[in-house]
């Protein structure tokens, strides 16, 4: 009623703000027709809501509604509704391939597809489900119910279930259901889609890969828990408590930053700096290696090709040079090879220079880190001469400017030296200017010898914690070989200046002195000299026994001549001069006809007899000028020689092969027969240009 | 090696030293391994006659505040050779003569 109560104003006032109610207008009027005004207000409610405003008398207008004459308000607008689709297309156009044209489709599909569902249900009376039963073999028209008892729902219900499965068309395939034969429940069962639910497996959930995180990774892990094991673990524990504490109790010593342990779980001892010495060690080794490979290489293998054409002649290659900061203003006064580590040499340092006499100082290189010595000592007074023992090659004599003489063991980590001799135990009073190693005596201590400046070849035993000297010879000057006049005069002592031991004959040794005479000596004899030779004119700085020859040695001085004596001959063999004083000379430990020298002009000369016997085959200035050169010594297995100079500095120097020719190999025995051989031969020719005063050898 | 003597006062010290808590292996983070750690002293000195319920109360525990999928092992004397999550494992010896092993994988 209050419908159509509305619907009356609602037509007789077109510009009332009610929207029109087509249902209900529909329901009065026809379907296919309805009026219908389209307000443009959708403010107002439908249903109740316009009773209210009904009932007001004022009207209220949207400011935008169209504002119509009463004439126009009572027009009537026809709508139809059609079951068109309005969303359809009306002109679709397609490509006729038989007309080879675009042709427009006839008819368009007016079918909107509002929601669709693929369902499993058949209708009971439609073909399939009639076929279906046909093949299950129940006659047409039979509707099986169901009346188990297994059913607890009510009959009523049971009867619209059964028949809601029936119509589901699901087909059980299952024999069981067909041995129940006349059993009227009957499943209809799906025939594409239905699993018996009690054989169904557990399928996993499908997942996708898409949206799925890679799982946590994994580890393995295994062990073995024993009782031993537990032990083991709580004691090692408890041991690494027990360090724990004593590392704090101990002093905090701060570790350099710079740990280069590779496991610090094994660590016990406590931490200070002497744990990283053998590894800092070898870094630093390692370092210098890199730095200086080229030198290395070239100590190893250059080989100076430019020797092939120069037959007479050699070259010195320069190699590392050993330098010390605090060594300047020394001059190095003795080098000594070790015997044992083939890399190690002694450098002893202090001062010719009488006037200049301070500190000393021992230093040891190795090959292998030219920048920095391994061992150094400073000594209060310049250190003139130093020898490492051949055998032990940890104890070092050394003899001092103020005529002291000392034993250092290298293995000591103090500075001290083992043994000094002082004042009371025979100290000299002059410079000693050689120390040599001796064989160990009866009682197996260890003796070196010295010779100094006060005339006196003194031997020193080392026994347990003293030094005991004997004096062996004492020097004299004049010429008093044959008589035993020393005995009754008071001789002069000579200044012995230099010596060396015969190779072989253990006895036999020879003393250069300040005024130039070599005096042939033996341990035997400590007044007499066996003989005496007119070597130079001034100091003989060096002495040197050939390494194979058993009786030629070699003299250098500082008459700036070098001479090759034979010690049963009184005359010297060969004489070379060298234009400046000769600060020492060595024999070459491969070759009887090798001998090198060097000068205070800073050349090093070469001399190697067998090629050419009247001069050098190699001189070359090696250190800068200004620089003399004081000491020479050739390593016993490498082809290089060190070189000492008055800078504190040592250079060491590669020998190029044309130095290092070996005599021509024979079978067995070459090289001491070799030589021998050639000096012989040396020995005819001297012969036969000076007179036939030499005796010649077989 | 060892004296005796030594032997016996380790012996001595044995019970009353090795009690404490040794972490053997673990590569769980620190605040996590301190956790799990005092979780399996606290369980195995409340059940120290029976190792089922101390393992089952740390599995437990763990499985509430870790995530799912704990498994615990305690005694003494196994072999074992197992796959955990990394960051998951923790293996410790308790007690003198207890090892605890714990870890996680689903």
């Amino acid at each position: 009623m209050p419908g159509i109560q509305r619907t009356g104003p609602v037509k007789n006032k077109r510009g009332s703000n009610t929207q029109s109610q087509p249902a209900k207008v529909a329901a009065t009027k026809l379907a296919k027709a309805s009026t219908k005004k389209k307000d443009e207000d959708d403010g107002t409610e439908m249903g109740d809501g316009t009773d209210e405003w009904m009932q007001r008398k004022t009207l209220i207008k949207p400011p935008d509604q169209l504002d119509l004459t009463e004439a126009e308000l009572k027009e009537e607008f026809t709508r139809i509704l059609t079951a068109n689709n309005p969303h359809a297309p009306e002109n679709i156009v397609r490509y006729s391939f038989k007309e080879l044209l675009y042709q427009r489709t006839g008819s368009i599909d007016q079918l909107a597809t509002h929601f669709m569902l693929e369902g499993n249900l058949l209708h009971q009376d439609s073909d399939e489900a009639r076929r279906q039963k046909a093949r299950q073999g129940y006659p047409e028209g039979m509707v099986p119910i169901a009346t188990e008892a297994k059913e607890e729902k009510p009959d009523t219900l049971q009867a619209e279930v059964e028949e809601v499965m029936e119509e589901g068309g699901s087909e059980d395939r299952s024999d069981s259901v067909q041995h129940k034969g006349g059993k009227p429940e009957q499943k209809q069962t799906n025939q594409f889609n239905f699993i018996e639910r009690g054989s169904k497996t557990l399928n996993n959930p499908l997942r996708q890969m898409g949206c799925q995180t890679e799982p946590p990774p994994r580890a393995n892990f295994s062990a073995t828990a024993n009782q031993w094991v537990i032990y083991d673990a709580y004691v090692e524990e408890l041991q690494k408590q027990e360090n724990n504490k004593e590392k704090q109790r101990a002093s905090m010593k701060k570790e350099e930053g710079k740990s280069k342990k590779k496991t610090m779980l094994v660590e016990t001892q406590s931490d200070d700096i002497t744990k990283f010495r053998k590894v800092t060690k070898i870094v630093e080794r390692m370092v210098i290696q890199n730095t200086f490979d080229d030198i290395a290489q070239d100590f190893k293998y250059f080989e100076d090709a430019s020797d092939e054409f120069r037959q007479q002649e050699g070259t010195l290659l320069p190699l590392w040079k050993f330098q010390y900061d605090k060594v300047k203003g020394l001059a190095v006064t003795s080098l000594c090879w070790n015997q044992r580590y083939k890399d190690l040499f002694g450098v002893g340092l202090g001062s010719y220079d009488f006037t200049k006499q301070g500190h000393g100082m021992l230093l040891f290189y190795s090959l292998k880190n030219s920048t920095f010595p391994e061992y150094f000592y400073t000594t209060s007074s310049g250190i003139m001469c130093l020898d490492i023992h051949p055998n032990l090659s940890h104890l070092v004599a050394v003899g001092f400017y103020n005529g002291c003489v000392a034993v250092y063991n290298l293995k000591e980590k103090s500075i001290q030296p083992l043994y000094t001799s002082t004042a009371m135990s025979g100290m000299l009073t002059q410079p000693v200017w050689q120390v040599k190693w001796q064989k160990d005596d009866m009682d197996n201590n260890h003796n070196f010898f010295s010779v100094s400046s006060d005339g006196r070849v003194v031997s020193w035993t080392l026994v347990k914690n003293e030094m005991v000297f004997t004096d062996i010879v004492k020097l004299a000057v004049g010429d008093s070989v044959t008589g035993g006049l020393e005995g009754l005069q008071l001789p002069n002592p000579a200044c012995g200046t230099s010596f060396d031991f015969h190779k072989e004959v253990d006895y036999l040794f020879l003393v250069g002195t300040e005024e130039g005479k070599i005096y042939k000596c033996s341990k035997a004899y400590s007044s007499q000299f066996l003989d005496t030779y007119d070597g130079h004119h001034m100091a003989v700085d060096a002495v040197r026994w050939n390494h194979f020859h058993p009786k030629v040695f070699i003299s250098c001085s500082a008459d700036w001549t070098i001479k090759i004596w034979d010690h049963t001959v009184r005359t010297p063999m060969f004489t070379f001069d060298l234009n400046s004083a000769v600060g020492d000379v060595a024999w070459s430990p491969y070759s009887s006809t090798v001998f090198a020298a060097v000068t205070t002009d800073g050349k090093v000369h070469v001399f190697d007899l067998n090629i050419n016997k009247y001069e050098a085959i190699c001189h070359q200035p090696v250190v800068a000028k200004k620089t003399k050169l004081t000491h020479i010594e050739f390593h016993p297995v490498y082809p290089i020689i060190i070189v000492g100079d008055d800078r504190g500095c040592v250079t060491s120097l590669k020998l190029s092969p044309n130095l290092r020719k070996k005599p021509k190999e024979k079978k067995r025995q070459e090289l001491p027969e070799g030589p021998e051989v050639e000096i012989a031969k040396m020995e005819k020719l001297l012969n036969l240009l000076q007179d036939p005063d030499n005796s010649s050898l077989g | 090696m060892a004296e005796t003597a030594e032997t016996k006062k380790e012996e001595a010290d044995y019970k009353r030293v090795h009690n404490f808590p040794l972490i053997r292996n673990t590569d769980m983070p620190d605040e996590m391994r301190v956790e799990t750690m005092e979780l399996c002293v606290t369980a195995c000195e409340k059940f120290a006659t029976n190792n089922e319920s101390a393992a089952k109360m740390i599995k437990e525990s763990m499985d509430k505040k870790f995530g799912s999928s704990w498994h615990v092992v305690i005694g003494e004397s196994f072999g074992f050779e197992i796959t955990h999550e990394v960051k998951n494992l923790l293996y410790m010896f308790f007690g003198g003569s207890l090892a605890v092993c714990v870890w996680k994988c689903s």
